[in-house]
């Protein structure tokens, strides 16, 4: 028993350790660690901290930043920011939809709904790169997923603008950021003091607003987070009395042939 | 199969028995002699025969909901993560899923080594064991590719291209392979065909490892034939299935933390990215479990060379039960096999890590030591070791160890060999 344990152990952590390692070009600088509240096994997101996160993402990120495949009914769904249904009806009429064919062959627009994903800044890619000086500002959907550091990291890219150091020379368009891969940005600074008014006067400081984005941009990368956290505590308590049972059975059983097991 | 002749009690069941015996081998699985020293090193069989069907269900649910288009893979993915009920959980089953399977395989394999369960008259399942494993390599490579995601694509990529190393056909079996001049829609969707396909051809594999695992029956810790049934065995059910399902539980608690806790710890993150063929990744790099291979790939300069060895990692696998020629089959009786035993238990974990580092300087010269190591212990060491290892004194049986058995027990203990004869645990 105990040398399976061990072996299990040891397995686990080699392949922890050996796994995903990351690189990078350019300097590397530890990340910002926040202590994220849904980070542990009981982790829940801070309900405030998405509404003003989402209320970030449309007033600074959303022009340029798309979520496609997060839909305004997910903003009333529970684990989420919880916003109420006509809250989030509301917000979903501010935004125009193209809809269509009617039945006069036409295309036609109108106020989006609760079932309608986030309408997307730009029609296409090309017009995105256009816009932005060449580089794609990347979907948001499940960044930060998609990066290795996580949360940390989308928190540290946001606060990581800083001047380039002596002798770096950057081109037109393009930011020193400390933590970005490579250390070259194209998105410039985004956040200064009071750039949003949040609307439950949490003063909008740059790191206030950089923890909300992030916390709402992990929900929208792992929305069922919560729900995953409480059915695995179930399931975990479920199979470790269950396991518990087994084993006095085994122990049982085995004692008709006075071997140990 | 039998030993003894069954008849059904039941008048339907012997008119039914007498026409299609699925009673007797309902009969044979359950009386099934088996040795009752295994350890729990033995209940990984059990444990990986619950992988695959785990996979095969939780697959078959993802297949209904997975789109195998290069424009809708990635997203129908999302869909299954948001909007399918209770998706999120069977992806990530299915995923995690693969890594459990994975650990579990190795463990066994490693297990057979340690107890030369390869050995004759075992050659055949350790064969088809083999082929089960290489075909499982296959299957998680094709299924990685499925979520579209930047490693899919790149991984995909890297892997097809090591056929157009073979000569004048490399390039247009390389072609044949994509569907087309690069990874696209046409290979994506026929990923998705043989993901499907192969688990199948691994359950069958799995009876046949199963079926021809009956005939000699287990080996076991200390390696010796026993006469079935005996003082030596107990009846499969209920003691082996008991302890099976116990391992199996504490094997799922494990694997629930994964699944529940750090269900993407195990995958790369650039695979959240979605396919760019425009846009290469820094690093590519294959799931964990096949970093060893990828090692040994990277180690050789030259690409089909490169190749050749990778495979002949497999090969000399398959061939091991004749190239290690000592009789003893348990590394409790060889001490000398058993340092070289972890010897290789190292090398390979080495070379996983190695694998996953870039193929330079320091870590490729560890690399191809670390290949070197790994071919020789298999065709030097060990058909060298086989004649000339003084072994142990190994016992006749394994309920009178000392008593009937060694002809002279001293000798073991004399060197000091702690063999725990009956350990169970």
């Amino acid at each position: 028993m105990k040398k399976l344990l061990k072996i299990y152990l040891t397995t686990i952590f080699l392949t922890l350790s050996t796994h995903n390692i990351t690189y990078s070009a350019g300097e590397n600088y530890p990340l910002l660690k926040q202590d994220w509240s849904f980070k542990s096994f009981f982790g829940t997101f801070d309900r405030a901290s998405l509404q003003r996160g989402y209320q970030v993402y449309t007033e600074v990120c959303a022009s340029c930043h798309s979520l496609k495949y997060v839909s305004y009914r997910n903003l009333a769904e529970k684990g989420g920011p919880e916003f109420s249904i006509e809250q989030a009806k509301a917000i979903a009429s501010n935004f125009e939809v193209t809809d269509g064919p009617n039945n006069d062959g036409e295309m036609f627009t109108r106020p989006a709904k609760l079932s309608d994903k986030f309408v997307m800044p730009y029609a296409n890619d090309q017009e995105a790169k256009l816009s932005n000086g060449g580089a794609y500002p990347p979907d948001m959907s499940v960044l930060v997923k998609a990066r290795a550091g996580g949360a940390d990291y989308i928190y540290s890219v946001i606060l990581g603008y800083e001047d380039p150091p002596e002798g770096m020379k950057l081109d037109d368009g393009v930011y020193y950021n400390k933590y970005m891969y490579g250390n070259k940005i194209k998105m410039p600074p985004q956040l200064y003091d009071d750039l949003v008014t949040y609307a439950d006067g949490t003063p909008a400081t740059p790191e206030q607003m950089a923890k909300d984005i992030t916390t709402f941009l992990a929900w929208t990368a792992e929305p069922k987070l919560e729900e995953r956290h409480k059915f695995g505590f179930r399931a975990i308590i479920y199979l470790v009395i269950l396991t518990i049972l087994v084993y006095f059975s085994m122990k049982r059983i085995w004692s008709r042939i006075e071997t140990k097991v | 199969m039998s030993s003894h002749e069954y008849t059904p009690s039941s008048k339907f069941g012997k008119w039914f028995n007498d026409r299609l015996p699925l009673l007797t081998l309902a009969n044979h699985l359950t009386d099934y002699p088996t040795p009752k020293n295994l350890n729990y090193w033995w209940t990984f069989g059990g444990i990986l025969t619950f992988c695959l069907i785990t996979q095969i269900i939780t697959g078959l649910v993802l297949a209904m909901h997975y789109i195998a288009h290069a424009d809708l893979a990635f997203g129908s993915v999302e869909h299954i993560m948001r909007d399918v009920n209770y998706g999120w959980l069977i992806r990530y089953v299915h995923a995690n899923g693969a890594s459990m399977f994975f650990l579990a395989v190795y463990i066994h394999i490693f297990r057979a080594l340690y107890y030369g369960s390869y050995k004759s008259p075992r050659e055949i399942i350790w064969i088809i064991g083999m082929l089960i494993y290489f075909l499982m390599m296959a299957t998680a490579f094709l299924g990685y590719v499925l979520p579209w995601g930047q490693m899919s694509f790149w991984g995909a990529t890297v892997i097809t291209n090591l056929f157009s190393a073979i000569p004048l056909v490399g390039e247009s079996i390389t072609h044949w392979l994509w569907g087309g001049y690069s990874v696209d829609n046409p290979t994506l969707t026929r990923f998705f065909s043989l993901h499907y396909l192969f688990p199948f051809l691994i359950l069958g594999l799995v009876i046949l490892h199963i079926w021809a695992l009956h005939v000699p029956g287990n080996n076991n810790p200390i390696g010796i034939d026993i006469k079935k049934p005996s003082n030596d065995t107990v009846p499969f059910h209920p003691y082996i299935v008991i302890k099976d399902i116990f391992a199996l539980l504490i094997f799922l608690i494990i694997f629930a933390f994964f699944v529940f806790f750090s269900p993407n710890i195990l995958g790369h993150s650039d695979n959240y990215i979605e396919a760019n063929p425009l846009v290469t990744p820094a690093h590519i790099v294959p799931e964990w479990y096949l970093l060893p291979f990828y090692a040994i790939l990277r180690s050789i300069p030259d690409k089909l060379l490169g190749v050749i060895a990778m495979f002949a990692a497999i090969f000399v696998l398959v061939i091991l039960p004749w190239l290690d020629t000592s009789k003893v089959r348990s590394a409790l009786f060889r001490p000398i096999y058993k340092q070289f035993y972890w010897f290789l238990v190292a090398d390979v974990l080495i070379l996983g890590y190695m694998g996953a580092m870039p193929a330079e300087g320091v870590y490729l010269l560890i690399a191809r030591v670390a290949t070197a190591y790994y071919f020789i212990h298999f065709l030097v060491i060990l058909p060298i070791l086989g004649r000339k290892e003084r072994t142990l004194n190994v016992p006749l049986s394994i309920t009178e160890p000392v008593l009937g058995g060694m002809p002279n027990p001293s000798m073991a203990k004399a060197k000091g060999d702690k063999v725990k004869i009956n350990s169970l645990g």
